[in-house]
């Protein structure tokens, strides 16, 4: 029997606009087990955001029930919810949210600062060991805002492992990078994939969900699609097809010129 | 979440914007040093006034003849006749309180020796007068109670006397100068005093036994005080009580008359003087305290601006399993922190300004560790009053609109 870490059955969450009463999830069932890399699409207004809020105890359904990681979270109270983003989750998000002026290992550090149980020396070394991780061992010192956007989404991701969390939930993680970083970020996930990290991703670019392992697709509030990837893309190819591309259109603009 | 992580947190967000930090302390920092400069400045010239009264005497208490009314005509103080030597006498009798009583008697008139004359005052006591007037003998000795039974005509001189009279190259002691046509012989030199409360030149006087006195200068049977002091300062006012009663029982007065003395202490003379001072001293007080409340809200308005602009920080922190009262911990924290780095700036520059101004403008000033406790405190307090608004806004934040921020 696989690991389920994340159950959700008929979910269900309504806003209140104004004297209207807008649903936003209608009846969600999701299973997502260990290991998996899932990529959660759909246009705007679908209820991906929604639904990645819940996922990630930051908002709590109407109706409905959640399980994460066998615990029913439902039931849990703001500072209940606060602990467990704290030890079972990891986010990344669109803008990095990185604090400014501050180093690459003090945001790192960041998660753990709020867990009581982690020394100051477990937190130095986890973050090291983080940074590390994610191809940033050089770098730990740097100021965020020295740091490039791929770089700083590489800091932002070691922030969301530094806990140890159960999964990752990013949220178009890639949405302010350009192609190239876009897929190497991809790259990193694919790594930390294989390394046995759940991931949950928000995305809206069909190229990028192909990298992922499972796509599933939301609309008006519904899981529509749920689809096994049986071919995954994998990212060092379309890197080197990237920079094939790239090559051929130097060419190209040579040629032009010349 | 450790306080000291949380201590950490806040200073490197007052590092990372630190002129506007600065900025914001400044308003302390002037509201500080100010309330400290300005206590200094009122708590030293009150406790001058309080040393200059102390210089007159000994826990001193005076009596003096009150003013009488004659046949429905109110009469002035020297024309009321009512203290006698017998009253001396009768006080150091019965009040065991004081430690000290002379008769105190006086007249004006001109000091002549050799070809020089100075206008100045003489005045008679007893052997223990010099005691409770606090004047000591630099030179000579003090009159003895033999020289008081038999009115002998010798004296002790103030400085200014001294200085006005005799050249440099005189002693004074053994020479005879003439007060008012009689002569008297100098046995003493009274120690410097200097200027009293009121701007009086102690030193300008001539003492001699109150017999000589009364005999040759006044020619009068009454006095014009009596003089005393208390056996403590602490009795100051039981004996002034105590005298009272033995005043009305030596001049027999009955129940239904009014006094017709009375008693002035050295005590009544610092609360008159010290309310003024003490009043002068809340005014300076209360503005300075303005400052700093002004300055408070000046922390209050930055830390409304930091927590609107770092919204997307709170929400990451809430994101990341910061709960609301780590926030709420965090920002409190770090306007405490402003203001009390700014309280104890502020106490330098305090301390700083009231040294420059004792220096430059020779204004007697005193700091007491109360008025720096006391402000120190208060910016405290300021930190705790102005941050909590701001502080509680950013904790009550939800984390979704806060990441959503733009």
């Amino acid at each position: 029997m696989e690991n389920k870490i994340i159950e959700i059955q008929n979910l269900q969450k309504n806003y209140r606009v104004g004297t209207e009463i807008v649903s936003a999830l209608r009846g969600v069932n999701l299973t997502i087990n260990a290991g998996e890399f899932v990529a959660i699409m759909g246009a705007s207004g679908s209820g991906k955001s929604t639904l990645l809020n819940i996922l990630g105890c930051l908002d709590k359904p109407t109706a409905g029930d959640y399980w994460l990681d066998g615990k029913n979270v439902n039931v849990l109270k703001k500072d209940q919810l606060a602990d467990i983003r704290n030890t079972k989750i990891g986010f990344v998000f669109q803008s990095y949210n990185l604090l400014p002026r501050t180093t690459a290992l003090e945001n790192v550090e960041l998660p753990l600062l709020y867990n009581p149980k982690i020394s100051i020396k477990m937190r130095r070394e986890k973050a090291e060991h983080a940074l590390e991780a994610v191809g940033l061992a050089d770098r730990m010192k740097h100021l965020s805002n020295q740091m490039s956007g791929g770089q700083q989404q590489r800091v932002a991701i070691a922030r969301s492992l530094v806990n140890d969390p159960v999964i990752v939930l990013a949220d178009e993680a890639t949405g302010n990078l350009d192609t190239k970083t876009s897929y190497e970020i991809m790259a990193l996930f694919q790594e930390l994939n294989d390394k046995g990290i759940t991931i949950g991703f928000v995305t809206h670019e069909p190229d990028i969900a192909a990298f992922t392992n499972r796509n599933i697709v939301f609309r008006d509030g519904r899981l529509i699609k749920d689809i096994q990837m049986n071919k995954i893309t994998n990212v060092v190819d379309a890197l080197d097809q990237l920079k094939d591309e790239d090559t051929l259109l130097d060419e190209f603009v040579n040629v032009c010129v010349a | 979440m450790k306080i000291l992580t949380l201590l950490k947190i806040a200073m490197v967000a007052i590092k990372r914007n630190k002129t506007r930090s600065v900025l914001t302390m400044l308003g302390i920092i002037i509201g500080v040093a100010s309330v400290i400069a300005m206590l200094a400045i009122g708590e030293g010239s009150n406790a001058s006034i309080k040393s200059q009264i102390a210089t007159m005497g000994t826990n001193l208490i005076n009596v003096m003849p009150a003013s009488k009314n004659r046949g429905g005509v109110q009469q002035g103080r020297e024309m009321s006749q009512t203290l006698v030597v017998a009253d001396v006498d009768f006080l150091r009798e019965n009040s065991e309180l004081i430690s000290a009583v002379s008769p105190e008697v006086g007249g004006s008139g001109q000091v002549i020796f050799g070809s020089n004359n100075w206008p100045t005052q003489i005045f008679g006591g007893n052997e223990d007068y010099t005691y409770i007037k606090k004047y000591d003998v630099a030179n000579g000795r003090i009159f003895s109670s033999q020289d008081i039974k038999s009115a002998r005509k010798v004296c002790l001189l103030g400085q200014t006397v001294v200085d006005n009279v005799f050249g440099e190259d005189i002693d004074p002691i053994g020479q005879t100068i003439r007060f008012e046509k009689i002569p008297f012989t100098v046995i003493g030199i009274l120690k410097e005093k200097g200027e009293n409360t009121f701007g009086q030149d102690q030193d300008d006087i001539i003492l001699a036994p109150y017999t000589t006195v009364m005999k040759r200068i006044t020619r009068q049977t009454h006095l014009r005080a009596i003089v005393m002091s208390a056996s403590s300062e602490d009795l100051i006012d039981e004996a002034s009580s105590q005298i009272e009663a033995v005043m009305r029982l030596s001049h027999k007065l009955k129940d239904s008359e009014d006094n017709d003395f009375e008693i002035r202490t050295q005590a009544e003379l610092i609360s008159t003087f010290g309310s003024i001072s003490e009043m002068m001293l809340v005014l300076l007080g209360s503005i300075a305290a303005i400052s700093l409340v002004v300055g408070g809200i000046g922390i209050m308005n930055i830390m409304y601006v930091s927590v609107t602009e770092r919204t997307r920080e709170i929400g990451l922190r809430l994101a990341v399993g910061g709960k609301g009262k780590d926030i709420l911990m965090q920002f409190l924290l770090e306007a405490i922190l402003l203001s009390t780095i700014g309280g104890l700036v502020g106490v330098a520059i305090g301390i700083f300004t009231s040294n420059t101004v004792e220096n430059i403008m020779a204004w007697p000033v005193l700091i007491t560790p109360d008025s720096i406790l006391l402000s120190f405190l208060f910016c405290t307090f300021i930190g705790v009053f102005f941050g909590w608004y701001p502080a509680r806004k950013a904790a009550a934040l939800d984390p979704i609109d806060a990441l959503r921020h733009e």
